[in-house]
């Protein structure tokens, strides 16, 4: 071998090698995130075209339509009353599920807490059981006759219909909050278990009590596990699905199209216009960043300003 | 092209098979046409996928399998119709779907349209006998072509609970207006039960409903489709359940839930407008109160008549992608025509049979409704009076509407003649977007 060969060897390795590390991530990323989405956004594009009655050979083409469905979901007056509908249930489940988990954490976390490790478990568990088993399960509940829900309200006098128009938002928002708190709560637990306790004895010393300790040590250093544990409920509220779905069967109230996410679903699989599903689910996915990353935007400089 | 060649009975199973390439479209040169013409395609064992929900198929399957060795079917359920037609016509876009698929009539409309199933008429020609009319019809779709053969039937009757109507002393109602006559004074004799039920759950039943009443939904005009859900005859039926539901004489409340079964087990629902299936839902769902039922005519709208109309049922279907098409259709005219097959789908599927000699030769009435001997002869008479329909290429658009539509009237008690203009609008449009021709 002449010398010139592995130094020219070793030139070329050390150029493409930053590049042979990124193909694993690069060629994941391509197969199963930039190709499906390129694929869903060109689906968008796409419509059908009919000759005669459709029913013969030959007789339906697939064509380009444009923007033509994009258009028709971002003018669907029920796509944007199903945002809405999901805007108010994401109100009730973020404030209830992130107050509660915070609650929670910081129960936990007190020094006077017994049964820790109990009742971490018991706020826990309800995370691990699937959101449609869940769904069932409160379904069951809400019905008149089977559900010991009514019993109790009818001690008081109180005739209820959890699936009134008025009411569905809040008996689903309340399979989320039991399903999710569980899970919120331990991100938030695990936070403050990390915090140094040399804070709280300092804050002892200058006389600090347990629920000061909370309010001004705890919670302001919480705030960028509170701040992601946000961003996480934004995304899965928008894109709430599996309750009405699960829901759906056994209620009148709740429509083909309640959610966002349940147009898709009826696009695609009811009404066999997978083009369509596709154009909504893009702009489902706009909303969705818009919201998440709104979100960081406005928290970000209050958040993260006073540590970097 | 071997459409033209002449038919001769020695040559009827190979004109099949090349019938079946060249509708497969895999005849595309033609050094393969010559190849096909010359050798059966079925000279070695055949394996044919076979999609269906029905219950002991399996069972039925391996009686072909036993006497057929050369034609292998495999049975693969993939849930029931509304959700194995999604995964059909998913698997068929993708290239590989079955070579048999169960199709509920309604849904054949758009397996043709996405050119899913095949035309099967030269492959089947003998079977056409076998099936009413108004089957028959619902494999054609009105056009020259056959897109599957009839397998089961549902044609509509009024199930009652025969200890109870005496209890509360009305008689089995012969017309609607005695239906709603007995609604009300079941209900003001006691405010936790209902003589009946509507149910905004499910377009089928709401469709067959119809029918009964001679609604045509869809219908053919030269190349464009004409959409009449909110014709006359569809709109007195609407209107008839939507002055029940205003007055609150009817149960409302989801259908095929716990609840709605806890209702007809704890005779809070004394009767139910379904299908001849009906028994099999029955029996398990409230299997405390068997033998207790009986099947009568639906009620009528004029004294006198005997229509009914049709709630579910399906046909088999060959997917235009299957490589073993005159194979599978053997298969499928045994299955629905031998005198043997179809007593098996009746014993071990528990359908109603859609071949005529079937339904007539069914003599002991299902275990549930072994108090009524007259069941199958009853059901018969009913079924000789159903109405037919034209499905359109969009069913499930309109049921997903009449859903959402009639689930909204029936909570804000409102119109249902408005209920129903606004399924009739959003089926249109929804043809309209898919670029069919459409007239209303």
């Amino acid at each position: 071998m002449s010398p010139r060969t592995p130094r020219t060897g070793a030139r070329f390795r050390a150029g493409a090698v930053p590049y042979v590390f990124l193909t694993p991530a690069m060629a994941l990323f391509v197969a199963f995130f930039a190709v499906p989405i390129g694929y869903t956004l060109y689906l968008g594009t796409r419509g059908t075209k009919i000759s005669g009655l459709g029913l013969g050979k030959g007789s339906r083409r697939e064509v380009s339509v444009g923007f033509d469905n994009y258009k028709a979901t971002l003018t669907d007056h029920e796509f944007w009353a199903g945002w809405l509908r999901v805007l108010g249930y994401g109100v009730v489940v973020l404030t209830v599920m992130l107050g509660l988990a915070v609650l929670f954490a910081l129960l936990l976390d007190s020094a006077h807490a017994r049964l820790k490790r109990l009742s971490r478990i018991a706020i826990f568990l309800p995370y691990a059981v699937p959101g449609v088993v869940a769904s069932l399960l409160w379904g069951f509940l809400y019905l008149p006759s089977l559900s010991p829900i009514h019993t109790v309200l009818h001690w008081f006098g109180i005739q209820a219909d959890l699936f009134d128009p008025d009411v569905v938002m809040f008996s689903m928002a309340n399979i989320a909050v039991w399903g999710g708190t569980g899970f919120n709560m331990l991100v938030l637990y695990t936070h403050l278990r990390s915090i140094s306790p040399e804070y709280y004895e300092a804050a002892r010393l200058d006389g600090a009590s347990e629920f000061q300790i909370a309010t001004r040590i705890k919670l302001p250093m919480l705030v960028p596990s509170l701040i992601l544990t946000t961003v996480f409920s934004i995304i899965a509220t928008s894109q709430v699905f599996t309750e009405p779905m699960t829901l759906r069967p056994i209620s009148n109230t709740i429509s083909s199209t309640w959610s966002p996410l349940m147009t898709v679903f009826t696009q695609a699989f009811k009404n066999l216009d997978l083009y369509s599903a596709a154009a909504t689910s893009i702009v489902i996915a706009a909303i969705s960043l818009v919201l998440s990353f709104g979100f960081l935007r406005v928290v970000r400089k209050r958040a993260f300003s006073e540590e970097s | 092209m071997p459409y033209g060649l002449p038919r001769r009975s020695a040559l009827g199973l190979l004109l099949g098979a090349a019938g079946a390439v060249a509708l497969g479209g895999v005849a595309a040169c033609s050094s393969d046409d010559d190849k096909s013409a010359t050798t059966p395609e079925e000279t070695g064992p055949v394996e044919l996928t076979y999609w269906t929900w029905a219950p002991n198929m399996d069972k039925i399957v391996e009686v072909w399998n036993k006497a057929n060795p050369n034609i292998k079917v495999t049975i693969s359920n993939q849930g029931g119709g509304n959700e194995s037609a999604a995964k059909f016509l998913t698997a068929a876009k993708a290239g590989n779907a079955p070579d048999i698929m169960q199709a509920e009539y309604q849904m054949l409309p758009s397996f043709v349209a996405a050119e899913a199933v095949a035309d099967i008429k030269s492959l089947v020609s003998g079977a056409k006998p076998a099936f009413s009319d108004g089957l028959w019809g619902l494999v054609t779709l009105g056009t020259d072509a056959v897109y599957g053969l009839p397998q089961d039937s549902g044609p509509m009757g009024l199930f009652y609970r025969v200890d109870l109507l005496e209890k509360y002393g009305v008689a089995v109602p012969k017309t609607w207006d005695e239906y709603a006559a007995a609604a009300r004074k079941v209900h003001a004799a006691d405010k936790s039960v209902y003589f009946g039920g509507f149910s905004n759950k499910d377009g089928g039943w709401f469709a067959g409903l119809s029918q009964q009443a001679g609604g045509q939904w869809w219908s053919i005009a030269g190349d464009t489709w004409k959409v009449g859900i909110n014709d006359a005859a569809t709109t007195k039926v609407a209107d008839f359940w939507g002055g029940l539901v205003k007055d609150g004489v009817v149960d409302t409340q989801a259908w095929w839930s716990n609840e709605w079964n806890a209702a007809f087990t704890n005779g809070k629902l004394l009767t139910w407008c379904s299908a001849v299936w009906a028994p099999g839902v029955l029996s398990s769902n409230v299997p405390s109160t068997k033998g207790k039922w009986a099947m009568a005519p639906l009620p009528q709208w004029n004294a006198g008549e005997s229509f009914s109309g049709f709630w579910g049922g399906s046909a088999a279907s060959i997917s235009a992608s299957s490589k073993h098409k005159s194979a599978a259709a053997k298969f499928l005219t045994w299955l629905n025509t031998d005198p043997a097959a179809v007593d098996l789908l009746v014993k071990q599927a528990q359908v109603y049979p859609a071949a005529t000699a079937g339904q007539s030769s069914l003599s002991t009435p299902p275990e549930y409704f072994s108090n009524q001997a007259s069941f199958w002869s009853d059901a018969a008479a009913i079924s000789s009076g159903a109405r037919g329909f034209t499905f359109g290429p969009d069913v499930n658009a309109a049921y997903t509407a009449y859903e959402d539509s009639f689930g909204k009237a029936i909570q804000a008690k409102s119109s249902f003649t408005d209920a129903l203009t606004s399924v009739q609008q959003a089926t249109i449009a929804d043809m309209t977007k898919a670029g069919f021709k459409v007239a209303s």
